[in-house]
């Protein structure tokens, strides 16, 4: 999306060609930059934030201008006369004019945001929104669709929103722990997480590819490493996402008598305490659910990629990648780490 | 006209009463057990600099780890341990304690008073302010574990939000150690300001009407009042945290239907109210300050006076502009957003005031003034961005970011410890009867200045990218790495700053020129006694005719009486 003003100053313009670089990249958007909106509840910030940026920036303008001038015009050098200026003590006309001109921008500034304020956060939901549940948790994000029944971690699909097919989605926030903030810069200002309490967000995304935010609220010693990605595929490619989630784990179906070794060690081990492989004994709903685990494209709150070596670091030692995670340090062999990442890599 | 009088001796008969006492008794007379608002007030400011001190070290680590992505410097423990105590001393331990020291020194010889109103309570408001220091960093030695929460310095940050802070999720006892020393802070704090608020009632010479009394007072009783208004929410929140963590209670318990937001609105009803109640001291010195070096007189002061008192008034109703993300329905955040903007109009009529006040004069570019000029430039810019995070939408974008770390460093950085060393600048020579060197105050002026742009200015911009403030690491690729690592060698510029201005005290004490009774030929009655002022202040108390009583006395052929009402 375009926005109208594209020359807030100097220090903006900066910045943008500072992650045009980084925007070049197919498909990614690892750019938090709010001035660089892609869906319409950021367009909206981000053109009443240029709006207000430019009003700063004039009244910066007029004031440094006068205090620099009086600064240079009326400095005391040597050699200039010792005796004191004229006394002056105010000038009540003079006060009334810097009181009302500011009592001016403040209006115009409040009647734009009123404006925003409850166009963003009163905007009706159309009956077609997708719902989609996010649950903060210290420190990884769960998603879950209730529409779909299926439930996923730290990346999620939505939708593409267009003019000839708009679908927005709506998010439903919700906390297991501690306060979090939900925030991805290029789609929507943050809301937070707070546990006993509903918020809700909506955002329609106007590019597919893949989008990074943040937990934006501190909530314990991993705060820095709960990273959220949003993918937006198009209405195809997003119902055969869905398709695949709703299937059952690879090897859940096996025959009775039919056994793999691989996946006989994951159920027998600790991990099912707290992970959920959909159709398995493994029902634990702590952590995230791994029914499909190798269709996301990072692990541990989307800070590495997914790879089995990746994967293999990390279920040796949880603490070594991600220090005071919540995940326990399960002691196993070699020969059963290769087993867990070999039946963990199958569920695709 | 009646003149002023000056003190007619030293009281030559105490000093030989202590001669013969050992350096000790005299050390304990006059440090430890004294009462004597100068003493008491130079003691605040000294445990203000000494905590500044720890606190700066944690600000300058907290930059090290964050200079490069993925860094290991600190562990996550350490560094959320980090940003937790520098907020919580710069605000409660060296914030406080400096304007505290400040009203204390100033506010009994700028009234024409040989004392506070309350000596005694004063004693009691320096001690118990630094006992909960000093409470807040015995905790590194309560060291019990390493996992969030039980081990060492407490880490739930400065604002502390339930129900991070619950049993639950700080099961040991650093959480305690953050709850018990603000709660001392705060004791201290409030003492002080009752004790400001009686002296500059009811102990003004005679003749020094409250049309006639110096505007840093004025403005330390709006900070004293918002004191008395803003401390009582954050010390009830902190008692009911304490009964959840002890009692069993579930105000803040979310575990057992507790409210998370509850404790933000208690947090901020204070934290707001707070963040005035910091810079307005910083208003104070800078309107003292300007006058002097302009060599004219405030300008509007009625409405310098009228614009501190609305301060005072609307700041204590924008507290939610720091809960706009919490789901408020959008009606409040409008609200908070319009009014948290009005705080733009008396803040821009004193800015005003203050330029006005140096147009047309014969500005002195000595130390303090190029402190107060600094001051303008960084406060300017700190309240336009203020005013683009009070803007509610915007602020679903900047708030919690790096943004808004830029913006308060340059309300606090730019903005308050500018203006604490123009006042140190302006009143070390009455405090110790010595000059400060004007070469060692520009290098510390200049180095200072050039070190906080370079720490801060990129940070605004970091944030605008999207990198969220209280983030331990950081993953490269989102274009934040080249602010971090410049900001970081900022701190090490300011560093050096810092050593220069303690380098300058140092020098001064030991050979500064010396001041005499009125160095800046200024106009207030501190400058009519000796410099360092005798025990009690003036040996005959001065009456005054109006604001500024030692114009009327150089310029009897012009005095400001003519033209005050009083």
């Amino acid at each position: 999306m375009n926005t109208r003003y594209r020359w807030p100053g100097g220090f903006l313009l900066f910045a943008s060609l500072l992650c045009a670089q980084q925007m070049q990249a197919e498909g990614m958007h690892p750019s938090g930059n709010m001035f660089r909106p892609l869906a319409t509840p950021a367009r909206l910030v981000s053109d009443l934030s240029e709006l207000t940026v430019v009003i700063c920036l004039a009244v910066f303008f007029v004031v440094a201008g006068l205090l620099a001038f009086a600064v240079i015009r009326f400095g005391w050098r040597e050699g200039d006369s010792k005796s004191e200026p004229p006394q002056v003590y105010g000038s009540n006309q003079v006060e009334i004019a810097w009181t009302v001109i500011p009592i001016l921008i403040v209006f115009v500034l409040s009647m734009a945001t009123a404006r925003v304020t409850s166009e963003v956060q009163n905007h009706k939901i159309p009956k077609d929104a997708l719902y989609v549940t996010v649950i903060g948790h210290q420190w990884w994000w769960e998603f879950q669709y209730p529409d779909f029944k299926i439930s996923t971690a730290n990346e999620f699909h939505v939708p593409l929103s267009t003019m000839a097919q708009p679908k927005l989605t709506s998010l439903t926030l919700k906390s297991a722990d501690v306060s979090h903030g939900f925030w991805v810069p290029q789609l929507a200002g943050k809301t937070d997480v707070i546990p006993n309490r509903t918020n809700s967000m909506w955002i329609d995304p106007q590019e597919t590819g893949t989008y990074l935010g943040n937990c934006s609220e501190y909530c314990g010693t991993q705060h820095a490493k709960m990273e959220v990605r949003v993918i937006v595929d198009t209405p195809e490619q997003f119902d055969i996402w869905v398709k695949q989630q709703q299937a059952a784990a690879a090897n859940s179906t096996l025959a009775a008598g039919q056994t793999d070794a691989n996946q006989a060690a994951f159920l027998s081990s600790a991990c099912i305490v707290c992970h959920t492989v959909n159709g398995t004994s493994a029902m634990g709903v702590v952590g995230p659910d791994l029914t499909h685990l190798m269709s996301r494209q990072t692990l541990v709150a989307a800070e590495v990629p997914n790879t089995a070596a990746n994967l293999r670091e990390w279920l040796k030692d949880p603490q070594k990648m991600k220090p005071g995670n919540k995940m326990p340090t399960v002691p196993l062999t070699d020969a059963e780490l290769n087993q867990m990442v070999a039946y963990l890599t199958t569920l695709k | 006209m009646a003149s002023i009088s000056h003190p007619l001796d030293e009281g030559h008969g105490h000093s030989a009463a202590r001669q013969k006492a050992s350096f000790w008794s005299t050390f304990v007379d006059q440090w430890i057990i004294t009462v004597d608002h100068k003493h008491l007030g130079l003691m605040y400011i000294i445990v203000a600099l000494l905590f500044f001190v720890a606190a700066g070290i944690q600000g300058g680590l907290i930059r090290m780890q964050l200079m490069y992505p993925n860094n290991t410097f600190l562990s996550p423990q350490v560094f959320n341990e980090m940003f937790t105590m520098h907020g919580t001393t710069m605000v409660f331990f060296v914030g406080m304690p400096f304007i505290a020291g400040l009203a204390n020194y100033l506010i009994p010889l700028m009234i024409g008073a040989r004392d506070m109103a309350f000596p005694r309570l004063n004693a009691l408001g320096f001690w118990i302010t630094t006992l909960g220091g000093i409470l807040l960093y015995s905790s590194y030695f309560a060291w019990t574990g390493s996992a969030a929460g039980t081990g060492g310095a407490p880490d739930v940050g400065w604002f502390a939000y339930a129900p991070l802070t619950e049993k639950a999720f700080s099961p040991g006892s650093s959480t305690d150690f953050w709850i018990l020393s603000v709660m001392l802070s705060s004791i201290g704090s409030t003492v002080t300001a009752i004790n400001i608020l009686a002296t500059a009632l009811c102990m003004r010479t005679k003749g020094m009407t409250l049309s006639r009394m110096p505007l840093l007072v004025w403005m330390f009783c709006v900070v004293s009042f918002q004191i008395l208004v803003a401390l009582p929410p954050l010390t009830a929140a902190q008692i009911m945290l304490l009964l959840d963590r002890f009692m069993g209670a579930h105000f803040f318990d979310t575990n057992a239907v507790g409210d998370a937001v509850l404790w933000r609105h208690f947090f901020w009803l204070f934290g707001h109210p707070e963040v005035y109640i910091l810079i307005i001291p910083g208003f104070a010195c800078v309107t003292e300050i300007i006058p002097v070096f302009a060599r004219k007189p405030i300008f509007g002061r009625a409405a310098m006076i009228g614009a501190s008192v609305s301060i005072g008034l609307i700041s204590l109703g924008v507290w939610a502009h720091h809960m706009y993300t919490v789901g408020l329905p959008s009606r409040a955040n409008i609200f908070f957003s319009v009014a948290t903007m009005l705080v733009g109009v008396p803040t821009g009529i004193k800015i005003f005031n203050w330029i006005a006040t140096m147009w047309g004069g014969r500005i002195r570019f000595r130390t303090p003034m190029l402190w107060c000029i600094a001051f303008l430039f960084h406060f300017l810019l700190a309240g336009l961005t203020g005013i683009m995070l009070a803007v509610a939408p915007f602020d679903w974008q900047l708030g919690n970011s790096y943004f808004v770390v830029a913006h308060f460093h340059y309300t606090l950085i730019g903005g308050l410890l500018c203006t604490l060393f123009a006042g140190v600048a302006y009143w070390f020579p009455k405090a110790t009867g010595r000059m400060l060197s004007e070469k060692l105050g520009k290098w510390h002026f200049w180095l200072m200045i050039i070190g906080f742009h370079v720490t801060f200015d990129g940070l605004h911009i970091a944030g605008l990218l999207g990198m969220p403030r209280r983030i331990y690491t950081y993953p490269a690729g989102r274009g934040w790495e080249g602010f971090n690592y410049f900001s970081t060698w900022g701190v090490a510029i300011q560093a050096v700053a810092i050593l220069i201005f303690v380098w300058n005290v140092l020098d001064a004490l030991i050979q500064g020129k010396k001041a005499g009774n009125d160095p800046w030929d200024a106009w207030t009655l501190e400058w009519a006694t000796t410099s360092p002022p005798p025990e009690y202040n003036f040996a005959v108390l001065p009456e005054v005719h109006s604001s500024r009583p030692l114009w009327d006395l150089k310029h009897p052929e012009d005095p400001d009486w003519k033209y005050e009402q009083s």
